[in-house]
């Protein structure tokens, strides 16, 4: 098995997704010759031709307004969006158009199709390079919203969400793109979406978490651990639809819960973590859930890495879970 | 840089010189029973309305003309992305008025199964007239999107989007003509300039002196054309198809037009729309008009006239009778259609409103009235 970044497994899903199915095309800006900001498209212009893979005219709204119109009909498009910090011109096309044909033309009108974008902070990218939007898609029925940590999950979640009837927002955590490496099988396979993602096994706290905050919380866990502190942490891996009844199982099992998540605090999806888990197992728990996110500020560039939880954070929230 | 006058076919007396026609008679009188049936559909919806029987419609007195020009140079195979005021359209190629009608009733019958607003159509058959949506201008780049799959395909349909001089301004115009004239797409974009965005008119809409020239800076042909004049908008539009199946590119097409009534059953179009210039478009009305065109070709008389319009009004007026005694769509519709599958947490969602349903009785029919 080979072993890939993280992005070279976005490349490789793309690669392969265009080889068994000639109506994948992908699209968005720069992402012809130039093969991407990031390199995620790099050589599909070359084996697909131009009119598989190219460059778009700089215009969000017109690269998912046309995504849903092929989606519509016949042809399965993956859209980059460069950052998703660029993605809200769009937001009306994704929120009012993409996830609300199905239910408006009973069936008859469907958009099957991939929104791909980088997301989150760690890059130095200040207010428009960092942001973390996933509460706004998560809040929009027919939407469904995936956020892989690993090269084999970003592989085979990518060619789920392909595959998938409904429309998919797939968020690239963009600093784990070189960061992380790891073992992906060759060829065809896909990881079903809305499913959970045991990271670690541990029977103290429980640790949700999603994208670029898994290493995070694995570093946290690992520090915990040397305090006789054992971490469960769960990789939500597809936020919308989530795996509720999975989501409370791993709360149960320890009682103890903290979310960590880059995006801010208020109305962020950790918010919806604890509020499930007081609605159906408050019984269970012997401590309230501690949430570790970014700020209810805008996205800070020299400070970022005070604003974006990190090991120390998450450490401390587990301590404070284990012994409430 | 100017673009031509308004290209007419039929003069205001209905005579139509130097034109050669390319529809057979009974083609003709299909167009005019068309604009018949839409008129008779809206004066229905509209008394439906007032008496509170439905709760909205959108009338099209006045622009018929543009709506079946249009659809007449289409093919079933062609695909059309349509505004709120288009339904003519639907008419022209075959969709049935109940089929309409248990839209405007929202009951289970309704292809969006009492979802979407009364007036937002959606058919796949027996052409694609795509699912409708308020806001503006947001189904124009998806027509260049289902055009663009049509040409890699290597089809050699067309899409039609049409939408109203208000469009123009949206941000879907923008890119849908942006991407439509990089792409070569088969699209024709037909904005049908009557005047006023609800109340806000042209003047206040763009500082450019037509519509159609915006289509220069995009890098395609823009024409005006007559709107109320049912072979003019036809011509205009055979052109583009033609241009637009053989891989010519997008035409914009501005057809000049005048709403005869409110923007909505909600609207009160006294408040904006000065008496003289209402009356000069009464005078100019495209049904008028077309059926003194038929005249001097012997294919219609007052009598025959009000014949077809009758019967436009007894096919309606079954439908409404069919479509009021079709019962609403069951609760189960609410949590349907959200995604293919119904995921675990809509599911409980829906169990929990049909136990309660089971417990406390069925929720009470609000008083919503649209709107204000």
């Amino acid at each position: 098995m080979p072993t890939l970044t993280l992005v070279q497994a976005v490349n490789d899903a793309l690669k392969t997704a265009m080889r068994r199915d000639k109506t994948v095309i992908h699209f968005g800006e720069d992402v012809g010759p130039k093969g991407g900001v990031f390199l995620a498209s790099d050589g599909l212009t070359k084996e697909f031709g131009k009119s598989r893979c190219f460059d778009t005219p700089l215009s969000e709204d017109g690269i998912i307004g046309t995504a849903i119109g092929m989606a519509m009909n016949g042809l399965r498009p993956v859209a980059e969006i460069q950052f998703q910090d660029f993605i809200f011109p769009a937001f009306d096309q994704i929120v009012s158009e993409a996830a609300k044909l199905r239910y408006r033309s009973g069936g008859q009108y469907t958009a099957p199709m991939v929104i791909r974008t980088p997301y989150g902070g760690g890059i130095r990218g200040g207010l428009y390079h960092s942001q973390s939007g996933e509460a706004y898609f998560c809040h929009t029925p027919g939407l469904k919203v995936v956020v892989p940590s690993t090269p084999e999950d970003a592989k085979g979640l990518l060619l789920a969400s392909i595959e998938d009837p409904d429309p998919v927002l797939f968020l690239e955590p963009k600093a784990l793109y070189r960061q992380v490496k790891g073992e992906v099988p060759e060829g065809f396979y896909t990881t079903p979406l809305s499913t959970l993602r045991t990271v670690r096994t541990g029977k103290d706290v429980t640790v949700f978490c999603y994208g670029a905050m898994v290493p995070v919380c694995q570093k946290a866990a690992e520090q915990a651990a040397e305090k006789g502190i054992e971490c469960l942490i769960v990789d939500l891996r597809t936020l919308m639809p989530l795996d509720e009844e999975g989501v409370l199982e791993a709360a149960k099992q320890t009682g103890r819960v903290v979310v960590v998540h880059e995006a801010p605090r208020f109305c962020g999806f950790g918010a919806e973590i604890s509020a499930m888990i007081a609605e159906n197992i408050i019984e269970y728990m012997e401590a309230p859930v501690a949430r570790v996110t970014g700020f209810d500020t805008p996205f800070p560039n020299t400070l970022e890495h005070h604003y974006m939880p990190d090991a120390r954070r998450v450490l401390d929230a587990i301590e404070h879970v284990a012994k409430f | 840089m100017t673009i031509a006058e308004p290209l007419q076919v039929i003069a205001q007396d209905g005579s139509v010189p130097g034109y050669t026609p390319d529809l057979s008679n009974e083609q003709l009188l299909h167009c005019y029973r068309t604009m018949l049936s839409v008129r008779a559909f809206d004066d229905i919806c509209m008394k439906l309305q007032r008496s509170g029987r439905i709760g909205f419609s959108i009338p099209n007195r006045g622009v018929e003309a543009c709506q079946v020009g249009a659809a007449s140079a289409l093919e079933k195979t062609d695909w059309i992305f349509p505004s709120y005021r288009d339904f003519g359209m639907a008419l022209y190629h075959g969709v049935k008025p109940v089929d309409m009608m248990h839209n405007m009733f929202g009951n289970d019958r309704d292809s969006a199964r009492g979802r979407q607003m009364p007036v937002h159509f959606s058919f796949v058959e027996p052409i694609h007239f795509v699912s409708i949506s308020s806001p503006i201008g947001t189904h124009i780049p998806q027509a260049v999107g289902a055009a663009y799959a049509m040409q890699q395909r290597g089809e050699k349909h067309v899409c039609l989007t049409s939408f109203g001089d208000g469009g123009t301004s949206s941000l879907g115009f923008h890119s849908g003509m942006n991407f439509a004239a990089v792409w070569k797409a088969p699209v024709v974009f037909l904005c049908q300039n009557n005047g006023y965005a609800i109340s806000c008119p042209s003047e206040e809409q763009t500082a450019s002196e037509s519509y159609a020239i915006k289509a220069v800076a995009y890098g395609m042909p823009g024409v005006i054309v007559d709107g109320n004049d049912l072979l003019a908008v036809r011509k205009a539009m055979l052109e583009a198809v033609a241009r637009a199946r053989n891989g010519g590119g997008p035409t914009l097409i501005e057809a000049k037009t005048f709403r005869m009534g409110g923007h909505s059953t909600s609207d009160d179009p006294t408040r904006y729309v000065p008496k003289e210039l209402v009356d000069a478009w009464a005078k100019k009305d495209p049904v008028a008009r077309f059926e003194r065109f038929l005249a001097s070709r012997k294919l219609w008389t007052p009598e025959q006239g009000a014949a077809l319009y009758e019967a436009c009004v007894a096919e309606i007026t079954a439908a409404v009778t069919e479509a009021e005694a079709t019962p609403a769509p069951a609760l189960e519709s609410i949590f349907s259609d959200v995604y293919a599958t119904i995921p675990q947490h809509i599911r409980r969602q829906g169990q929990a409103a049909f136990d309660l349903a089971a417990r406390k009785g069925d929720a009470s029919t609000g008083g919503g009235k649209f709107p204000l």
